[in-house]
């Protein structure tokens, strides 16, 4: 680096991330362009597709340890959320929705701190909209279906709510049901995300700067510290990768299981 | 430096939410360990109330960047 380019550095300080850095076209600009996390989630569906079809060719009654550490896996989704949640009887139909929507928000989300890809594909609000579209369209299908147009509608307020209250409840109900739950359910893995990243930006930039910008070697042993706590800040993030995944198919398994339930 | 007050207003407001979250696990905790047992039927619902009380923090950070 020149020192030209140091001095307008020194002159400038630390520019802090802003969420600008998530907008990373790869080829073309605008609405079309392509974009790093399209890539990252074309990637991640091949990924995905091959691991299972590779692990699920080669099945065994004493496993191995692939197939062994996979069952564990399927065993999350099929056990504590879909068997629990949705109940023995009914889980079978949604267990593949589930299994697919955890491995894709789960690799999608590790991609944050895989070294080199390093970009959580759902810091783009987009890519959870297009993830929650389908719970959306599934849970409220399963109510229609069930209860039919009118009744499906109907339900929404609980039984022996006293009558004068009731469209108050529905009104509350619906909004709960069409715009709160979507919208919650997009927003949580999003700003999980972009938040999560954010912070190991701010840790990891704010390391190199004082390392290679500090005015002074005490700031620059400083950035020691920074770096550490982009280091533990990376742990959390898996912690916090492996929930969000978890926790979505959580809620996805409960607003089915609320639309299948006989009565409300 | 220079900034947005939204930041600090965001700040304030997820105090709110953390208070929450850390009395719906430590809630959780208690339960658990009074009777191990009810683990599996507790964790859903200590999940689905941390995503709940989350939702709210999550509406702060989003307005933050927003308004």
């Amino acid at each position: 680096m020149s020192p030209h380019v140091l001095a307008a550095a020194h002159s400038e300080g630390f520019e802090a991330p802003t969420p600008a850095d998530f907008w990373q076209p790869l080829v073309g600009d605008g609405a079309f362009a392509l974009t790093r996390p399209m890539v990252l989630m074309a990637l991640s569906v091949v990924l995905i597709a091959a691991f299972f079809l590779v692990v699920s060719r080669r099945l065994s009654l004493v496993p191995s340890r692939l197939q062994f550490a996979t069952e564990g896996l399927y065993n999350i989704v099929r056990n504590s959320v879909a068997i629990d949640l949705i109940g023995s009887r009914d889980f079978r139909p949604f267990l593949p929705l589930l299994l697919t929507q955890f491995s894709l928000i789960l690799v999608n989300n590790v991609f944050g701190i895989i070294p080199v890809i390093q970009f959580p594909t759902f810091s783009r609000i987009g890519f959870a909209v297009a993830v929650t579209l389908i719970t959306y369209v599934v849970y409220h299908a399963i109510g229609f279906r069930k209860k039919g147009f009118g009744g499906y509608l109907g339900s929404l307020v609980p039984s022996g709510v006293p009558g004068w209250i009731a469209p108050f409840i529905w009104l509350l109900e619906a909004f709960t049901f069409f715009v709160t739950r979507p919208l919650t359910l997009a927003l949580r893995l999003f700003a999980n995300m972009f938040a999560g990243h954010m912070l190991l930006l701010v840790f990891i930039l704010g390391g190199e700067y004082m390392l290679l910008h500090g005015s002074n070697p005490f700031i620059q042993v400083a950035s020691i510290g920074s770096f550490a706590m982009g280091i533990v800040m990376t742990f959390f993030e898996l912690l916090v990768q492996f929930l969000q995944a978890y926790v979505f198919v959580l809620l996805t398994a409960l607003y089915i299981a609320g639309n299948l339930a006989d009565e409300h | 430096m220079d900034g947005s007050l939204n930041l600090v207003g965001y700040g304030l407001a997820a105090i709110g939410p953390a208070i929450a979250v850390g009395m719906i696990f430590a809630a959780y905790i208690n339960g658990v360990a009074r009777q191990p047992e009810s683990r599996g039927m507790l964790q859903p619902i200590a999940f689905l109330g941390f995503a709940l009380a989350e939702a709210l923090a999550l509406f702060g950070l989003v307005l933050a960047f927003i308004l």
